[in-house]
């Protein structure tokens, strides 16, 4: 059955779904109905809701709850998410699962409040400090929102390691319809790492400090051959009209959509346009973009920033089609319109016709 | 009287972005007249808000101001004050500004009791998010995030400053306008961390969740609850539960650490002169 919610809404309802009971968060704009809704729903569902005193207390929280083995989760916006790294590279050097949502707003500093991402950079290269990765989930829906929430959870668990969804302000604010996986027996988490009490039981440590630099690169390579499993077998994208595409539009999350008519406006006028929408923005999809240069002849990266996933673009192709870049910032939506300009002018095409 | 505070206030900046029945404008009101009784230079004045609806206030007006990051507007203040000792330094926060984010920066700027005003807007919410409860809410009361009634006890901000080292502290609300104002001058004229607690009322998101039906009846809630601090002293704990203490609730002499570092560089500066102390060279 569908049901018409807002996205903030649908991540807190498929996180409960997907059996978080824990959730740390702080007020900010425009993410603060998921932390509502877990306030409502949580205590239904048995869990636990706090309102920590600060997006740092709320990622420490989490590192608490993960290392206690809970499926645990926390949210906020760009200047929050920045707050959090320290944690977040604390949870990824102690191996602990969780998932942290990001709902992007305009930056740089105080910004504003409208959608975003340019936050690209912050989550898929690291942001906090040390050699650490986690897994980026980029949504495009409502749907794919709740999808991804409950895969970003057993990510998590799979490898102990923070996973982060990747939304941005229009995403959690727009309402769709969206369902639920039905309620299935949650697989038996192996968590016998836990800190739970060692009564019976040789002690499990949960730790990121090493003073001795021999030991601390053995635990980094550990991490790294965790990262590169991750890259190996964790990879997502979507691809649109790509078969025989000329000219092949990379783009993630809100953009993807709104490129997706371009595509079809420049299809209509004849232009053999098409798609990749990155899902996993780290893991990179690199072979996805590799795969599609056979027909094409440039590429064109679309973001809500002024230019940050372009670069792993450029990386993939390594040179050997040009890629062309169109980006709005501070809170700016590109339209159909002016994707489908950007197309032409690449195409060679004179520039009149509008978006059908 | 506010074409007396017209010089203060950047109109082309208005509209303002409160509620109609929100208590800020009262608050700022007040501050606008406190300064106005000192006759503050406005170019040797500076105004440093928070994050949220409060802290909005700076832009606003026309000192020299600073809208700093979330509860953080202590630290930036601190900068400016330690940079320009000279100049009066005036902090607007509200209760999730200055107690949640902000706590840590609140406790330690009282502590070095370094002279700073604090205008802290209690509304006891987190207006300009929608309403989540903030730590002065009270328990009980209900916010977006406390769909069920708040489960955590809340801070009394004034016994906070007091404790922590503050060493002028009132409190008054938006119904006792005259004493905000005054605790306000007092609080500029005390040389030292002063915090002034205005308690106002945000309809919107906190009133209606909790059986105000208007600005004005929060109004009214004050004038009620509201107890002097003089009365207050001649009444049993269990008479003021639920009432909001107000006038001057402590003030004390210390050490200002402005004070501190100049009369530590003057001390340094002297055992250096007479020899006692080798001073440090540059290559």
């Amino acid at each position: 059955m569908k049901v018409l919610m807002k996205g903030n809404e649908a991540i807190g309802e498929a996180a409960i779904r997907a059996g978080c009971r824990c959730f740390f968060g702080y007020p900010i704009t425009p993410q603060t109905e998921l932390p509502e809704y877990l306030a409502k729903r949580l205590p239904e569902a048995g869990g636990v809701f706090l309102q920590a005193e600060s997006e740092i207390a709320a990622i420490n929280m989490v590192y608490g709850a993960a290392g206690a083995g809970a499926r645990v989760m926390t949210s906020s916006s760009s200047p929050g998410i920045s707050l959090k790294l320290e944690g977040i590279s604390y949870l990824a050097a102690s191996e602990l699962p969780c998932v942290i949502v990001n709902i992007m707003r305009g930056g740089p500093g105080l910004g504003g409040i409208q959608p975003s991402q340019s936050d690209y950079f912050q989550a898929t290269k690291g942001g906090g400090h040390g050699d650490y990765r986690m897994i980026v989930l980029a949504p495009a829906s409502v749907q794919e929102l709740a999808d991804l929430t409950a895969e970003a959870f057993e990510l998590a668990d799979k490898y102990r390691n923070p996973v982060m969804l990747l939304g941005d302000g229009i995403l959690g604010q727009m309402m769709e319809a969206v369902s639920f996986r039905p309620r299935t027996a949650l697989p038996a988490q192996d968590k016998t790492w836990a800190t739970t009490g060692c009564r019976g039981r040789a002690r499990n440590v949960i730790n990121s400090l090493y003073l001795d630099p021999e030991k601390l690169e053995r635990h980094n390579r550990h991490l790294q051959e965790k990262f590169r499993q991750m890259a190996e077998n964790e990879v997502r994208s979507e691809t649109y009209r790509t078969e025989d595409a000329e000219i092949v539009v990379v783009a993630f999350g809100t953009a993807a959509r709104i490129a997706r008519t371009a595509v079809d406006s420049a299809r209509m006028q004849g232009i053999r346009a098409g798609l990749v929408r990155p899902v996993t923005l780290w893991p990179f999809p690199d072979q996805a973009i590799k795969s599609v240069l056979a027909s094409c002849r440039a590429l064109l990266t679309v973001e809500m920033n002024a230019g940050q996933m372009v670069e792993d673009v450029r990386l993939a192709v390594a040179g050997a089609r040009p890629v062309h870049f169109y980006g709005r910032t501070g809170g700016m939506v590109p339209s159909a319109t002016e994707i489908l300009r950007e197309i032409q002018n690449i195409a060679g095409v004179a520039y009149g016709a509008s978006v059908s | 009287m506010m074409q007396q505070l017209e010089p203060y206030l950047r109109l082309e900046r208005f509209p303002h972005i409160w509620c109609p029945g929100c208590g800020n404008g009262i608050v700022l009101g007040c501050l606008l007249r406190a300064i106005r009784k000192l006759e503050l230079d406005q170019d040797r004045t500076v105004v440093v808000g928070g994050i949220g609806c409060s802290s909005r206030a700076v832009g606003y007006l026309d000192f020299n101001t600073l809208h700093a990051t979330h509860g953080r507007a202590l630290a930036f203040a601190t900068g400016i004050k330690l940079a320009r000792p000279e100049l009066h330094v005036i902090v607007i926060t509200g209760d999730g500004d200055a107690t949640a984010i902000g706590g840590n920066h609140f406790i330690h700027a009282a502590r070095r009791n370094i002279d700073l005003t604090v205008v802290l807007f209690n509304n006891s919410i987190y207006g300009m998010t929608g309403g989540q409860y903030s730590p002065l809410t009270p328990a009980g009361k209900k916010a977006t995030t406390s769909p069920y009634g708040n489960i955590e006890p809340n801070f009394d901000v004034a016994e906070l400053a007091r404790s922590a080292g503050a060493t002028y502290v009132g409190r008054s609300t938006t119904y006792h306008a005259g004493l905000l104002t005054d605790l306000i001058v007092n609080g500029i004229r005390n040389k030292g961390f002063s915090l002034i607690e205005a308690v106002t009322a945000c309809p919107t998101a906190y009133g209606r969740r909790n059986n105000w039906k208007s600005g004005a009846e929060m109004l009214l809630w004050q004038k009620e609850s509201a107890v002097h601090v003089k009365r207050a002293e001649r009444m049993h704990s269990a008479e003021l539960e639920g009432k909001i203490i107000i006038g001057e609730l402590y003030k004390r002499e210390a050490p200002e650490y402005i004070s501190m570092c100049e009369s530590l560089t003057a001390r340094i500066r002297q055992a250096a002169a007479s020899g006692s102390v080798t001073p440090l060279k540059g290559k």
